[in-house]
């Protein structure tokens, strides 16, 4: 009995010796600090890994072949959220305090509730094709950056891919969706698409994560949509694809947003997955482009590499973390044109990922020719370039099935200027004068 | 030697039933008050007020308002997180709905309005027992998360069903810093430890321990079954609500209904068995285990030095997690408050044991 | 009050749960061949759930364990099982796996129930749910973390039946229909199991009384092994049928969520109430959320079920088919 006590006495100092230790910071002060906050456990670490592979490894490349940005190192860590809300702000409150630039948290949650603390922290919000979509109005999100395209603007392009097919009026498009701010946020644009081409919309929510999807298929199998969106994530996606085969709902009416148009959605449902379509943010699985032979020569020859595989340099996820890891060096970039080659302050990245712009030489130059379209930014507009097209699942690989989309910014504009004026009344923020900003 | 309670006389009823007999508890409790008022917002880091400190001080409040159903009446409840997300929301709603009110009511009738949803769920319990309550209340929690996430009009029709919570002025002062969020959280969660205490201590809390240890023999006793469990849902969910709208404010600042998910029903229980059934230092010692431990395990391989992928690193995060729980378990199945009873007897004895 | 009392209640439960699985036969946009697709669809699923559910019966009236890492042994069971297949035949695999989750269930006695004989259902419940995050960090260290295509031959694509009858036919999954009859078999077996072998009878004899059992010469420990084990292999039956619809993958383990409701329906000890209550929950979760969640939004399905439960437990406490509590002072 006595040693029981003892042994109790002493996990519990454990216990306590450590909430003390907790308290720690490093710092460097030649490089400049990217947090990663990613999840690699759980039920949506199919989608998170790749994605996490792919932004890490770039940040390595840059490092490895360039020597850093301008000669500044970049240095970086992991941290796990798990895709919860509360992970994820843990995960930002503890990286803060080695003073990053920028992060981009992989969630539509997290970015909901960064969103006010990054512009305390000045901090640089980098949501490369999630997050909240009026934060394309950078004049009222100064700190927001919803980088390649937003969930309306992937909304948009879907609704003109299948109009194109034939006209909508009359027809019904259902939207599958994950029932969370990410899969709630095309609603809207849905809805005013929806009266403005006469087509009936029918929202069909799936719960968190999305294993229990047999009643909303039913439901589908009974209104017979002639088109079905879908905005899942995780293993939602691919019960999804697998419920479709299981009521005959044929694929080739099926379409994803761009996160659920991945290799993880389709290979669990193996050949039946063929003629599955997804809306892409200007890339694919592309895997020879000039960076994927560096991220080979450079990390994977020499035993670096993130990735489990070398095979799966490449897959739709990677490739967006990549370029999600890309656009936050090309704005650290930017920032050290204005500023001076060093190790630049979050307040300096806003600045450089607001004047963005990244022609098609820059694009060459980059290595990844075909997988970006052009972009700038600017304050008005943080998106940059909202272009896209439609890729088709073979039953092997991904290949472009359409041409190329833009989302109708007058459309599109008046609906986010609402929205963000909005919220900037709500949060008695004073939008900036664009025309004053350069 | 300096823990002893000799000398100290009782010449009245008042002075034995008085909230800290002890002197010297006295004195340790009052040391503790001024180190957390006084000292803390001093030392520490801004991480540690952000990710720690105010994480831990609003559940422990949700612990001890759990520990008042599960530990003090006997019922357990898996509907938390679900409650949680009742004073979440009401406190939105009436912060964005009437912006003149004072913060603190709202809070206040946020901790009303979860207690209203309480004890309509609560009203089971008087047919439904044990096992069978658990999970009926996760009817509760389900049912709530969905009614969040699908009625727009407590969200205020926001298009993604994300809400942004307000800054939180009261009397015309803006908490705003971390120290400052620390300070509010920190009085709301003593002056609430205070009440619960006290309410654990009186007739009605020795109302909802005859319900737990049997309920037909308190009824036999003359005390009414519907009156004890009701009060007890109503309490619980009071403190429930009011962490749920101080989780949300203060914490969060922006949320959507998962983050008031099972999950978190099941954190809060662990709090409660971890820390101690039916007792308000085992509310705070619990909450304390389960919010530090896992971050601590988390960072542990970068405090030795060791490079381990972040994937291994979650991993075994949740399986050392697992393992403690269980060894706590068997340990110690009273929770760390026993241990801080015993070592309290021990320290009465030291150093002659005789 | 006492209405809550009467049995009669019950029975007018079950004609208004009858009511409302018919009703929607009476609007006029519903055709009856889709109706039937929704209640088969819900049958289906209900068997699936009650698969779970046994497990947690069968332990809960052995040890009086509300063992909640069923979900986490159905993932580790699939998890081991489709990560072995990679490597050897599925023949080999599966016996390696059975190895593997009596290894576990062992493991549980030693380390866990043992040292907790004699504590509250509350904290054996919490020890659960310890163990269920062990086994996800483990099953996620040891196997991995990404999602894995379970193929043990099951049929993908539907069949349309009756199309003489209905135009356009009744679509019914094969899938569905094979992973039933796996269930019933399996149900089947246990039945006997537990009635006809010396085992089965020790089991049942522990069940009602622990002290006695032991008292007549029924080694305690051992028997919870064998239970452990017998839930762990039900668990594995659960994983290889959700985890080749699905994909296995860490979601698999939410389906214990899905069988909470059937157990407090059914009732905590009674196997034929895991089945029963399993059926009920499939169904009315199904009907609800095809017919009555457009009107209310959707996604009502999740806690219709736990709510579906909670009514008949104002009136059946202890569930369908649970043992009589009779409280003595």
């Amino acid at each position: 009995m006595k040693t029981s006590i003892k042994l109790k006495v002493a996990a519990t100092a454990m216990a306590v010796a450590g909430a003390l230790g907790l308290a720690q910071e490093v710092s460097a002060a030649d490089e400049i600090f990217v947090p990663v906050l990613v999840y690699r456990t759980g039920a949506y670490a199919p989608n998170g890994v790749p994605w996490a592979d792919g932004f890490v490894d770039y940040l390595k490349l840059v490092n490895e072949r360039d020597g850093g940005v301008n000669g500044i190192k970049l240095a970086f860590e992991e941290c796990e959220t798990g895709y919860a809300t509360d992970r994820g702000v843990e995960c930002y409150e503890r990286l803060k305090s080695k003073k990053p630039v920028a992060v981009n948290p992989l969630s539509t949650g997290i970015t909901f509730a960064l969103t006010e603390k990054v512009a305390a922290d000045k901090i640089t919000l980098m949501t490369t094709g999630y997050g909240r979509s009026e934060s394309a109005d950078g004049s009222v999100f100064a700190w927001n950056f919803p980088l390649l395209g937003t969930y309306w603007s992937a909304a948009d392009m879907l609704v003109q891919h299948v109009a194109k097919k034939g006209s909508l009026k009359g027809k019904k498009i259902a939207l599958v969706y994950h029932d969370s701010p990410y899969g709630k946020e095309p609603i809207k644009v849905l809805e005013e698409h929806a009266k403005k081409h006469g087509f009936t919309f029918i929202k069909l929510p799936v719960t968190h994560p999305g294993v229990e999807q047999k009643a909303t298929w039913l439901q589908i199998r009974q209104q017979r949509p002639d088109y079905v969106f879908l905005w899942g994530w995780g293993v939602m996606n691919s019960t999804s694809i697998k419920e479709a085969i299981a009521v005959s709902y044929p694929r080739l009416q099926m379409f994803g947003v761009w996160w659920s148009s991945a290799e993880p959605d389709v290979l669990p449902a193996e050949a039946a997955a063929k003629g599955y379509n997804g809306i892409t943010l200007g890339h694919s699985n592309e895997r020879a482009a000039p960076v994927h032979k560096d991220m080979v020569k450079h990390l994977y020859s020499k035993g670096k590499g993130t990735a489990a595989k070398k095979e799966q340099v490449g897959d739709v996820l990677y490739n967006r973390g990549m370029l999600s890891a890309l656009l936050l060096v090309e704005s650290i970039r930017s920032a050290q044109g204005k500023y001076g080659k060093r190790v630049v302050t979050g307040e300096e990245v806003r600045w450089g990922a607001e004047n963005l712009n990244i022609d098609a030489g820059r694009i060459k130059a980059l290595g990844i020719e075909g997988m970006m379209q052009p972009l700038k930014t600017s304050c008005r507009d943080h998106e940059g370039v909202r272009k896209g097209r439609v890729h088709t699942w073979d039953g092997t690989t991904w290949s472009y099935t359409s041409d190329w989309y833009e989302a109708d910014s007058k459309f599109l504009r008046p609906l986010v200027e609402a929205q963000a004026k909005a919220y900037a009344a709500e949060k008695k923020i004073t939008p900036r004068d664009c025309s004053k900003e350069k | 030697m300096i823990y002893r309670e000799t000398g100290q006389y009782k010449t009245s009823y008042e002075s034995d039933q008085q909230l800290f007999p002890i002197l010297q508890d006295k004195a340790f409790i009052l040391i503790v008050l001024a180190f957390v008022f006084g000292a803390v917002p001093f030392l520490a880091s801004e991480y540690l007020f952000r990710a720690i400190l105010i994480p831990f001080l609003i559940l422990a409040l949700a612990a001890i308002g759990l520990n008042i159903l599960v530990g003090f009446c006997g019922q357990v409840s898996l509907g938390t997180g679900g409650f949680m997300a009742v004073g979440a929301y009401a406190a939105y709603n009436l912060a964005i709905r009437l912006p003149d009110l004072n913060l603190l009511v709202v809070f206040l009738l946020a901790g009303a309005a979860a207690t209203v949803v309480g004890v309509l769920f609560g009203l089971p319990s008087l047919r439904i027992k044990g096992f069978y309550l658990a999970v009926a209340t996760l009817a509760a929690q389900f049912f709530l998360d969905w009614a969040f996430a699908r009625i727009g009009w407590f969200t205020n029709y926001a298009p993604s069903g994300s809400v942004t919570a307000p800054a939180i002025r009261i009397f015309g002062y803006t908490f705003a810093s971390p120290v400052e969020k620390y300070l509010l959280v920190l009085a709301i969660v003593c002056i609430f430890a205070l009440v619960a205490r006290n309410l654990t201590r009186g007739a009605i809390g020795r109302s909802w321990m005859a319900m737990r240890d049997m309920d037909v023999a308190a009824e036999v006793i003359g005390i009414r079954p519907l009156y004890a469990k009701v009060t007890a849902f109503a309490v619980s969910s009071f403190f429930v609500g009011l962490a749920g709208a101080l989780w949300a404010f203060v914490y969060l600042g922006a949320w959507e209904p998962l983050a008031f998910d099972v999950n978190r029903s099941f954190q809060l229980l662990f709090m409660v068995i971890i820390g101690g059934l039916g007792s308000i230092l085992g509310s705070f010692l619990g909450a304390a285990f389960i919010v530090i431990l896992p971050l601590m395990l988390n960072q542990m391989p970068g405090w030795l030095g060791m490079e381990l992928s972040t994937a291994l690193i979650s991993h075994i995060e949740v399986m050392v997690f697992g393992t403690l729980i269980i060894f706590f378990l068997i340990v110690e199945p009273h929770g760390l408050a026993r241990l801080w009873a015993i070592g309290k007897e021990k320290l009465r004895l030291w150093p002659f044991p005789h | 009050m006492n209405i809550f009392q009467k049995r009669w209640m019950t029975w007018v439960l079950f004609g208004l749960l009858a009511v409302g699985a018919f009703a929607p036969l009476f609007s006029a946009d519903t055709r009856l061949p889709q109706w039937l697709e929704v209640v088969l669809g819900g049958l289906m699923s209900g068997v699936l759930y009650s698969l779970v559910a046994l497990g947690l019966v069968l332990i809960f009236k052995a040890s009086g364990v509300f063992n909640f890492a069923q979900g986490a042994m159905v993932l580790f069971a699939a998890l081991s099982l489709v990560r072995l297949m990679e490597k050897m035949p599925f023949a080999v695999a599966l016996a390696v796996t059975v190895l593997i989750m009596i290894a576990v269930a062992w493991l549980i006695e030693r380390l866990v129930l043992r040292p907790l004989v004699n504590q509250e259902g509350i904290v054996l419940f919490m020890a659960t749910l310890g163990i269920a995050y062990f086994l996800d960090g483990l099953g996620q260290t040891i196997w991995g973390s990404d999602i894995y295509t379970l193929d043990v031959g099951m049929p993908k694509e539907p069949k349309i039946l009756l199309e003489s009858v209905f135009e356009g036919g009744i679509l019914v999954g094969m899938e569905d229909v094979i992973a039933a009859l796996i269930s019933a078999t399996l149900v089947a077996v246990l039945a006997l199991f537990f009635q006809k072998t010396g085992t089965g009878r020790a089991l049942r004899a522990v069940a009602d009384d622990h002290q006695a059992a032991q008292s007549i010469g029924i080694p305690l420990n051992r028997i919870w092994v064998i239970v452990w084990t017998v839930s762990g292999l039900v668990a594995l039956v659960a994983g290889i049928i959700w985890g080749s619809k699905l994909g296995v993958q860490f979601s698999l383990q939410l389906v214990a969520l899905k069988a909470l409701p059937v157990v407090i329906l059914g009732g905590f000890t009674s196997i034929p109430g895991a089945i029963i209550g399993g059926l009920i929950i499939g169904l009315g979760e199904k009907i609800s959320e095809v017919y009555l969640g457009p009107m209310l939004g959707g996604g009502i399905e999740n806690w219709f079920a736990y709510v579906l439960a909670l009514v008949f437990l104002l009136f059946r406490p202890e569930g369908l088919f649970g043992e009589r509590h009779i409280d003595r002072v």
